[in-house]
């Protein structure tokens, strides 16, 4: 399990548009760099990251990213969202060596 | 005069220098905007990664005696308010001034009969990263004992000495050439206020100790060995020269 | 001397403005297969990335479009794209109305001095771009 820093607001306005942060403990080894013994090291990326909002009306996927070896190591993405009704943000990110992690976060929206 | 700096020359510790004269300045101030912004945001300082790790050690027992950090020292933010801006400081056991990663792997062994961890273990850096959080804005303090000063002087000839095949010395760009650029970086003075940090050129935490081998290494020197004597000596002298300045750990540096 | 120890020390990076060359071949056929050959017109993008840059490993960008995010005008995409990494990709972001602003920021890495390009992509079908300029140089004080 890697460590995550997920930053939401504590709570919103109903409409109102709000950042979120993510930072996830990943080396985003690119698969070009030589290791101590001149051996390059294995390519081990995230390649995918989502964020689901289940604001009690279903889950949507408001945001995805694709990411590459050019992204760097412990990856921030910051992104937007509208706060439509409190719920739970859901962000998932996928990768190299079947990485797979799953955070939930409550959202709470007047 | 900053706070302790009387006492400590009283003891012979700090002798004024061509540096003391000059107001000095952490490491943060010679980063441009964009490093600076991502070390004074912890929502965005990736070494807050390694604080949450820490956090998580700090109350997870370890070793054959079943305890955490926690089971002595409480709250840490109580209990290490202050301690790493008070390291190196003597360790009777070990006959010399140890750093902050040492104390944590002196207590895992005696305290938690926990196997000490090697230099730069994630886990240790994590402990270490949380800890020095703890003395945040809190101004370096290097423990105040009469012991300590051979190790201040030693540490100090190392500062001077000339090294490697670039037959360079610490002081030579730390003192003499600080605020100036060398090929297009600027020559920060080279005080130990933000460790352990996150370097972006090792898309990772690290120590004090890594980053003085990475200068050594720069001058083609061979480095000394993590958590040798020349390193407690040198520690102790850095610790000396930025005392009364703040901890601004964990901090992120290019 | 001087020169081995510069080959041992120093880095910074800095902005020029996007007055850019054409990119790269290699680069265009990269922007050309994701848009599939579609006309894109510069504008609407901002590309915001620091003028001083540290280190190559880590630089902060930030991508704002301009639109209103309505169901009827908004952002569906934003894909960054690069000249030099070993590979053209950087990152590519999906969005939609619930975004609410079409506003993405990461870390990215670059290798040497090089060009940028974003790729807006809108409801309506049509393709937005920005160029950037950086400069790049080695790092300081490395391992070895």
């Amino acid at each position: 399990m890697a460590r995550t820093l997920i930053t939401v607001p504590p709570s919103a306005r109903r409409g109102e548009v709000i950042e979120i942060r993510t930072l996830i403990q990943h080396p985003m080894e690119t698969g070009y760099r030589p290791g101590a013994d001149g051996k390059v090291l294995a390519r081990d990326l995230i390649r995918r990251f989502s964020c689901r909002y289940d604001d009690g009306s279903g889950s949507q996927l408001v945001f995805a990213a694709e990411l590459y070896a050019a992204v760097a190591a412990n990856p921030l993405i910051s992104f937007h969202t509208v706060a439509t009704a409190s719920g739970t943000l859901t962000f998932t990110w996928e990768g190299d060596n079947g990485f797979m992690q799953s955070e939930s976060v409550a959202i709470k929206v007047t | 005069m900053t706070r302790g700096l009387p006492l400590l020359m009283a003891l012979g510790i700090i002798s004024l220098s061509a540096a003391a004269a000059e107001p000095r300045k952490s490491g943060f101030e010679y980063m441009s905007p964009a490093t600076q912004a991502m070390q004074k945001d912890d929502t965005q300082n990736p070494a807050m990664l390694w604080v949450k790790d820490g956090e998580a050690l700090w109350n997870k027992a370890d070793g054959g005696a079943g305890k955490s950090c926690a089971s002595c020292h409480g709250d840490a933010a109580a209990s290490m308010r202050g301690v790493a801006a008070r390291h190196p400081a003597f360790d009777a056991g070990s006959g010399r001034p140890v750093n902050l990663t040492e104390r944590i792997n002196l207590c895992r062994q005696n305290r938690q009969q926990a196997k000490p961890h090697p230099p730069e273990h994630p886990e240790l850096l994590s402990l270490a990263s949380f800890v020095a959080l703890q003395s945040r804005g809190q101004p370096i303090a290097p423990y105040r004992d009469a012991r300590m000063a051979p190790f201040f002087s030693r540490g100090e000839q190392l500062f001077r000495q000339r090294i490697g095949q670039l037959d360079l010395s610490c002081a030579q760009c730390h003192d003499n050439n600080a605020g100036k650029r060398l090929a297009g970086n600027p020559i920060p003075q080279a005080h130990p206020t933000g460790y352990p940090l996150y370097r972006l050129e090792w898309q990772g935490v690290g120590s004090l100790q890594r980053r003085i081998r990475n200068c050594m290494s720069g001058v083609r020197a061979e480095p000394f060995a993590f958590h040798s004597g020349e390193m407690a000596e040198l520690e102790t002298y850095l610790a000396s020269r930025a005392a009364g300045m703040p901890l601004d750990a964990p901090a992120v540096r290019p | 001397m001087w020169l081995s120890l510069a080959a041992g020390l120093g880095a910074w990076v800095v902005l020029r403005p996007a007055a850019a060359q054409a990119p790269t071949e290699d680069l265009a056929a990269a922007i050309k297969t994701y848009t599939g050959g579609a006309a894109v017109r510069e504008g609407r993008i901002r590309f915001d990335i620091a003028e001083l840059i540290d280190n190559g490993n880590s630089v902060p960008i930030t991508i704002s479009v301009d639109s209103p995010m309505t169901a009827a005008s908004h952002v569906t995409s934003i894909a960054v794209f690069n000249e030099k990494n070993p590979q053209r990709d950087v990152a590519r972001f999906q969005l939609g109305p619930r975004a609410g602003r079409a506003t993405v920021s990461t870390r990215i890495r670059l290798a040497t001095t090089q060009q940028l390009v974003a790729i807006a992509r809108l409801n309506d079908g049509s393709w937005w771009s920005q160029r950037v300029d950086v400069i790049v140089t080695l790092a300081a004080c490395i391992e070895d």
